[in-house]
């Protein structure tokens, strides 16, 4: 008798999630297809610079350059073990079907079985300037630095309301940038309230207490619980207005601003596939939902990493083991019990970090209240508040999919990733319902933007 | 927003700062017609803001744009050549000869 022919294994996503996930697969004989959209592996937050561009880890990554090394050594390390596809966009799932453009052009690849691991983008929530030439994400103002060497501007005002603004204060001081102003837009009792819960990880606290204690001891100390952000200029950025917990007004003059608050999962290969979604209250968002093992609502689909709720890249690389092993379980393969037993307690107590987390850096609902009818929801097209209220009050946009096709918002280039969970906390608001009541924006084909010369070439 | 301000023929203030001098060699390349330089390694969005202040005209309104997720996510840094290419300036790195079109005539 022949041995039964292996399945296809895919994995979508080369950041912690899927490394380590093909990792493991590769490690069991598997050889599993990884696709990345982009050239180097890493993901996001181990994002790395372009060919030219190299600096050693330490210089991008500072505390966490040990790991940064030893997932960027994995594709090398694992060799023909894996099908690495760098370089290459998964824009489609039907089925058992993935549609890539990559090197080689347009491919159909069929999988038995697949693991997502598309990660997140920053949460993004309109102020008033959002769209000028200069405001950017913290996560772009971040890979400005990590991936390029570089500062967003000359004098660059931060604004956050998660983990990543202390550490991004420290990186841009440290590297030399002028930090003009650093503000949180969530109360400083909620990062006391959450102490007990973020002891779960005290070296992960020790680190963001450390770039706190670093960035005030440089004379920069973060600002708590600012109340409102507004950006003005006329073709660029030219100042930072901003007003304290006391409702004192502040302005600050820079040439760029670095905003956005928290993650949000970047869900819509998981909705191509036809994924069950939940709401996640804490964070508001619909993410795919999944048990604690990585197993989705259907059979022959994983998700790790921060693709199907935020738990950062430490958690990440544990998912992605994880559901590489339930995958193996899945398909009788053998696997160690003490093995997943120590990864589910080490799962375990990451997410009572992460809940802790979550408490400290709180949902900044002050910001939507505060949004006005003339300012801009969708970039890409530059659709209003106010149009998204009107449709909402007088031609019954009850739901975001009908507000999609009643105003074009989430119609545009970014298919809504940007503009998806503000427009549905607006849409909530001016409905007098809870949002999780209005759903979500389903994800079409393509979900990034093919350029139409490839697909004639 | 009130219309943009005319542009100057006088290249515009820089948006990035390099931090980190690379040794690579320069690239030059144009942006509506003006030489620019920028080094090996650097991608096209980060050559164009350390050159200027915007990557393109907002097609929906007045102003300009440039660019905001860095990740390839937000699609708003896609960039005319003067060839007739399309690309998304955050994930392209800058090569040599590409003639940038911003405000100047569309391809
Ligand atoms: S800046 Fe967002 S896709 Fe390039």
């Amino acid at each position: 008798m022949t041995a039964p022919k292996s399945p296809r294994v895919v994995v979508i996503g080369a950041g912690p999630a899927g490394l380590r996930a093909v990792e493991v697969l590769a490690r069991a004989g598997l050889r599993p297809v990884l696709v990345d959209e982009a050239s180097r592996p890493g993901g996001q937050i181990y994002r790395q610079p372009p060919a030219g561009a190299e600096r050693p880890p330490e210089a991008l990554y500072g505390l966490e350059a040990g790991k940064a090394r030893a997932l960027h050594a994995l594709p090398a390390e694992l060799g023909a073990a894996i099908d690495y596809r760098p370089g290459t966009l998964a824009w489609a799932i039907e089925d058992t079907g993935i549609d890539l453009l990559g090197p080689k052009g347009f491919e159909r690849l069929d999988f038995d079985r697949l693991i997502l691991a598309t990660g997140a983008m920053d949460r993004v929530l309109p102020f008033p300037g959002w769209t000028l030439p200069g405001v950017f994400t913290l996560g772009a103002a971040q890979i400005a630095l990590k991936a390029q060497g570089m500062a967003i501007g000359a004098r660059v005002a931060l604004v956050g309301a998660g983990p990543l603004l202390p550490l991004i204060v420290h990186q841009y001081r440290k590297a030399g940038a002028t930090v003009v102003a650093a503000l949180d837009v969530t109360p400083f009792g909620a990062k006391v309230a959450a102490l007990p819960g973020l002891l779960n990880e005290p070296v992960t606290l020790a680190k963001g207490l450390w770039y706190t204690a670093r960035n005030a001891m440089a004379g920069l100390s973060i600002r708590s619980g600012v109340a409102a952000v507004a950006v003005q200029g006329r073709d660029r950025v030219e100042a930072l207005v901003w007003r304290d917990a006391k409702g004192r007004e502040h302005r600050v003059a820079c040439d760029a601003v670095g905003a956005s608050f928290g993650l949000r999962s970047e869900a819509q290969l998981a909705d191509l596939a036809k994924l069950d979604f939940v709401f996640e209250p804490v964070t508001r968002q619909w993410i795919p939902r999944r048990d604690p093992a990585g197993r989705s609502s259907r059979a022959d689909v994983y998700l790790a990493g921060d693709g199907a709720g935020i738990g950062g890249a430490d958690a990440a690389e544990l998912q992605g083991a994880r559901a590489a092993l339930a995958l193996l379980e899945d398909i009788g393969r053998p696997v160690e019990a003490a093995r997943v037993a120590a990864l589910d307690a080490r799962l375990a107590r990451q997410a009572r970090f992460r809940a802790a987390l979550e408490r400290a850096y709180p949902f900044p609902a002050h910001l939507v209240d505060a949004i006005a009818d003339d300012e801009i929801l969708c970039r890409c097209e530059g659709i209003t508040a106010g149009t998204v209220r009107a449709a909402a009050r007088d031609r019954e946009a009850g739901e975001m999919n009908r507000l999609k096709a009643l105003t074009r918002l989430g119609m545009g280039r970014c298919q809504g990733r940007v503009c998806g969970q503000a427009a549905a906390e607006v849409l909530a608001r001016a409905l007098d319902r809870d949002v999780a009541t209005v759903g979500r924006l389903r994800g079409n084909p393509p979900v990034k933007p093919i350029p139409i010369r490839e697909a004639l070439t | 927003m009130t219309a943009a301000p005319t542009q100057s023929a006088a290249a515009p203030a820089p948006l990035f700062r390099r931090l980190h001098p690379r040794a690579g060699e320069t690239v030059a390349f144009t942006i509506d017609g003006r030489p620019a330089a920028a080094k090996v390694g650097d991608l096209l969005l980060s050559a164009i803001l350390l050159n200027g202040g915007a990557l393109r005209r907002f097609e929906f309104g007045d102003g300009h744009r440039a660019g905001f997720c860095l990740m390839g996510a937000c699609q708003d840094c896609w960039v005319d050549l003067a060839d007739g290419r399309r690309l998304r300036a955050c994930t392209t790195p800058v090569e040599p000869g590409m003639a940038v079109v911003i405000d100047g005539v569309r391809p």
